[in-house]
């Protein structure tokens, strides 16, 4: 089967977009799911720490270079 | 007797050439220990400027795949399988780029980026979106299929209703082709490359708490006080 023929098994394609409709709002499904990751991406980069951040900080506290 | 023409006189500097003004004034903007810096402050170590990076490393990918597409005509990604896979790395790469430009633009807005005489930085930030917007539109109208022709009259008819639709002809794949390829990818090429250049001359802007307490302190400082940061929100990242 072809890799098309995979994803096509997975995802059913074959039909008019699912939409959200709310007042003049019309979106299609998939580009909600897009919006919401991107607000959870956001969420997650404000709020978790960058890897080395912490010792970089205390590096440069000690008088370090880094 | 032979006259002597009097010597011009000694105090006059010569005159700088074009060449000489424009490698003087580049590097009084941007020495070179401000383009290409030892180390960053330490709270450039955030997701948010890696979203910054992300959709540079993007933009390089789209710029790559966007050249061989072009390199191989209109059609191409047609009918073939090497084809194929280039028009899918252009176009998850542009869906990669707008994804992590957006994360960044919100970050940098909420940290009001314009901070400190930044205007300029965030400006080309901002505009490059904006312009990225009509480049990834000529892209999807360009790509000569029914999805294309779809798009082509829908946004046709959105641009007539702005009044613009006498200046651009969205269903005229050669205009389009040609905006896609070479004019908007300029532009953007162009506002990304003064972007970072603005970073570099201006800096990374710093956090809200770290600026207040700099603030503080040089208010104690001139009034004679010992600089303690006493009363003000300490706990700044750097």
């Amino acid at each position: 089967m072809s890799s098309v023929g995979v994803l096509g098994a997975v995802f059913n394609l074959n039909h008019p977009a699912h939409t959200v409709d709310w007042e003049f709002i019309h979106l299609s499904v998939a580009n909600v799911i897009v919006i919401a990751v991107m607000l959870i991406v956001f969420a997650l980069a404000i709020v978790l720490p960058f890897p080395g951040a912490a010792s970089r900080r205390a590096a440069r506290g000690r008088g370090g270079s880094s | 007797m032979s006259s002597v023409a009097p010597d011009p006189p000694a105090t006059q500097a010569p005159e700088k050439s074009w060449t000489v003004k424009v490698r003087e004034a580049g590097v009084e903007a941007l020495p070179p220990e401000k383009l290409l810096p030892d180390g960053q402050p330490t709270y450039v170590a955030s997701w948010i400027y890696m979203f910054g990076v992300a959709s540079i490393a993007s933009l390089i990918v789209i710029i790559t795949s966007g050249s061989i597409l072009a390199l191989k005509g209109p059609a191409w990604w047609h009918y073939t399988g090497v084809g194929h896979f280039f028009n899918s790395v252009h176009l998850w790469s542009v869906e990669l780029f707008f994804f992590a430009m957006v994360v960044h633009l919100w970050g940098k807005y909420w940290m009001a980026a314009w901070r400190g005489g930044r205007s300029r930085v965030w400006v080309t930030g901002a505009i490059t979106f904006l312009v990225a917007v009509p480049a990834a539109l000529t892209g999807y109208v360009s790509q000569q299929n029914f999805d294309a022709q779809w798009i082509s009259t829908q946004a046709k008819d959105g641009l007539n209703s702005v009044g613009v639709g006498a200046f651009f002809n969205v269903t005229n794949f050669g205009q389009m082709y040609s905006y896609h390829v070479l004019l908007l990818p300029i532009a953007v090429v162009g506002l990304v490359s003064a972007h970072v250049l603005l970073v570099r001359k201006h800096g990374v802007v710093p956090p809200f708490k770290l600026e207040r307490r700099k603030a503080a302190l040089a208010t104690a400082a001139s009034a004679g006080h010992d600089g303690s940061p006493a009363g003000t929100d300490g706990g700044a990242q750097s």
